[in-house]
């Protein structure tokens, strides 16, 4: 299969734009279905991944929009310090950088992926939590800012061919592991530290959580960072499991993500939900998309089914809401 | 500096733009004195107690807390010095249970190292949340609640225990019963007594006479941003008709003239 990436429009149902990963390496004709369903899942641990940090900052009663085009400008950023530099014996065609950047160790576009991550989060915080942005505001222009870091880090142009070490991140069901492992580590500590607890006590009563002492302008910087750092994983593991990095990747991620954690009860009134929760969530919509993607429903009715199980799921939490006030 | 004095400001003044909320107040507290700040809605009694309290900064004047000036910067410095304060709003975390709430910004913890992720010790906050709730007589069914399935009542209670369960050096209570029922004032009133008697001293902001009478040794009456009397009622000296008069503004205490 050619690593390299070019979209096409033939393909079956499931539209390029839910996926964000070349065509050919989820979606396409030439793999069986139950195959195709495992690509699903896999894609819905990556976006799982950022649906754990969108979790907390929803918690806060926040929203954090910039995630999708902040994974696609991850994994432009980070690739190009994991190319190898000669494939088949040839100069690699996708070179970015000149030789100094080929073949550095792994640990090297990940911490620069993370790093980039961290930054990203640390202006969104920023601006919510010391400019009194609205979240969705900032995040907003975030979108829009990172969407074009990633068509500017490049001229537009893919990034391909990975060391190995690269391609092993996000190799195989490696998405599956490390969303369960991250889920497993950020249950663990919202739920039993005094950042989990300072995350809850802010989105349930922000005046409350300053007047008992707890510094909230940090504690939200911290969380935005959190979340733009999960983001950032995330768009390392999408493009090394792509072995490609391309500007447009990840659109809608920041949607499904949210959603993910909407239908798994975490209330967007902050306060309320928990990790648990957006696993389940990120877990039934991967078994509906998957489920879709087997009977054969058109890309166009994923879309829209989808969009009514979101919008249910609201539904539900408010009514179950009402119901215990 | 006189020790005598728990709390003392001078010339405590807050502007909000051009309105004047608070207006050069001079108010003493003694060590194990409960005084009740009592005037009509807008009176300056709320942002008196901002200013103290680090909530607010003030416009200018002289804070002497323990002993020593003070300038809070937030109400994290002014708890860490001792103030402890139950707000008008309550200052609770609707979706915590008991224990998160007392514990709110000060939660006991293991593993300090880990920082910002170090563990929460639950247990030892179950322990003492029992505790503290048993000594203030405060009675609520299961402390793993939420606080939005409780009643007002109990909702100010685990404010008024949270406050009460550390050894603070000054206590203040914005109306802290003015939503409440028969039973539960009662409960809060036995808590301000249990404070009186542990020589902890209180201002207690209140609309409340009859409480008023029963509970403290002074009244510090607001008008329009200034303190207009300052009546010691010990000795009986004083009616609840004199207090009304203080406060409507019928009447202005002999030191407060120029404030008329």
């Amino acid at each position: 299969m050619n690593n390299e990436a070019t979209p096409s429009g033939n393909n079956i149902q499931a539209p390029k734009f839910i996926s964000g990963i070349p065509a050919e390496s989820g979606f396409s004709t030439n793999i069986s279905v139950p195959r195709r369903v495992i690509r699903i899942f896999e894609e819905s641990a990556i976006i799982g991944i950022i649906a754990l940090g969108v979790s907390q900052v929803i918690i806060t009663a926040g929203i954090d929009l910039s995630s999708g085009p902040l994974v696609a400008a991850t994994a432009m950023i980070a690739m190009s310090f994991g190319q190898t530099e000669l494939v088949n014996g040839y100069a690699n065609p996708k070179a970015l950088f000149g030789t100094w950047a080929m073949d550095l160790p792994v640990i090297i576009p990940i911490v620069v992926g993370l790093s980039f991550g961290a930054f990203i989060g640390a202006i969104n915080g920023t601006f919510i939590a010391i400019f009194k942005i609205p979240p969705f505001i900032a995040t907003l222009g975030m979108f829009l800012i990172c969407r074009g870091i990633a068509l500017w880090w490049s001229s537009g142009n893919p990034i391909s061919f990975p060391t190995d070490q690269y391609k092993a991140i996000g190799d195989g069901m490696m998405p599956v592991v490390w969303f369960l492992s991250l889920a497993v580590i950020f249950h663990l500590i919202m739920r039993y530290t005094v950042y989990g607890k300072h995350t809850y006590a802010i989105g349930s009563n922000e005046e409350a959580a300053r007047m008992s002492g707890i510094n909230v302008k940090r504690h939200k910087i911290m969380v935005y960072m959190i979340a733009a750092m999960l983001a950032a994983f995330a768009g390392v593991v999408l493009s090394s499991k792509a072995s490609t990095a391309q500007a447009g990747m990840g659109e809608f991620y920041e949607l499904f993500a949210i959603a993910m954690a909407v239908i798994g009860g975490i209330s967007l009134t902050g306060g309320r939900g928990s990790i648990i929760g957006t696993v389940l969530g990120a877990m039934v919509l991967g078994v509906i998309r998957s489920g879709f993607t087997y009977i054969k429903l058109d890309g166009s009715y994923q879309l829209m089914a989808m969009g009514a199980i979101i919008i249910s799921a609201v539904i539900l939490d408010q009514y179950r809401q009402r119901k215990k006030a | 500096m006189n020790e005598e004095f728990v709390l003392k400001t001078e010339d405590l003044t807050k502007h909000y733009g051009g309105v004047r909320a608070l207006e050069g107040a001079n108010f003493q507290l003694k060590k194990g004195e409960h005084v009740a700040i009592m005037g009509d809605n807008g009176a300056g009694k709320s942002t008196f107690v901002r200013q103290i309290t680090g909530v607010e900064q003030r416009t200018r004047g002289t804070v002497i807390f323990d002993g020593q000036k003070v300038d809070f910067k937030g109400p994290i410095e002014a708890r860490e010095s001792g103030i402890e304060t139950v707000f008008q709003t309550l200052a609770l975390a609707d979706h915590l249970d008991v224990p998160d709430n007392l514990f709110l910004g000060r939660e006991k913890t293991k593993w300090d190292w880990l920082g910002p992720f170090r563990l929460l010790d639950y247990k030892a906050m179950r322990k003492d949340t029992m505790d503290a709730l048993e000594k203030t007589g405060v009675k609520i069914p299961n402390i793993h609640n939420t606080i939005e399935k409780m009643s007002g009542g109990q909702r100010q209670c685990v404010a008024i225990a949270r406050t009460a369960s550390f050894h603070s050096k000054l206590t203040i209570m914005d109306e802290p019963t003015a939503a409440l029922g028969v039973q539960e004032t009662e409960q809060v009133e036995n808590i301000i007594r249990q404070l009186k008697e542990q020589g902890e001293p209180l201002i207690l902001v209140s609309h409340n006479m009859r409480q008023v009478f029963d509970l403290v040794d002074r009244i510090v009456v607001f008008r329009r941003g200034q303190i207009c009397a300052n009546l010691d009622i010990k000795n009986g000296d004083y009616t609840g008709e004199d207090v009304v008069a203080y406060i409507t503004g019928a009447k202005t205490g002999a030191e407060y003239e120029s404030t008329a």
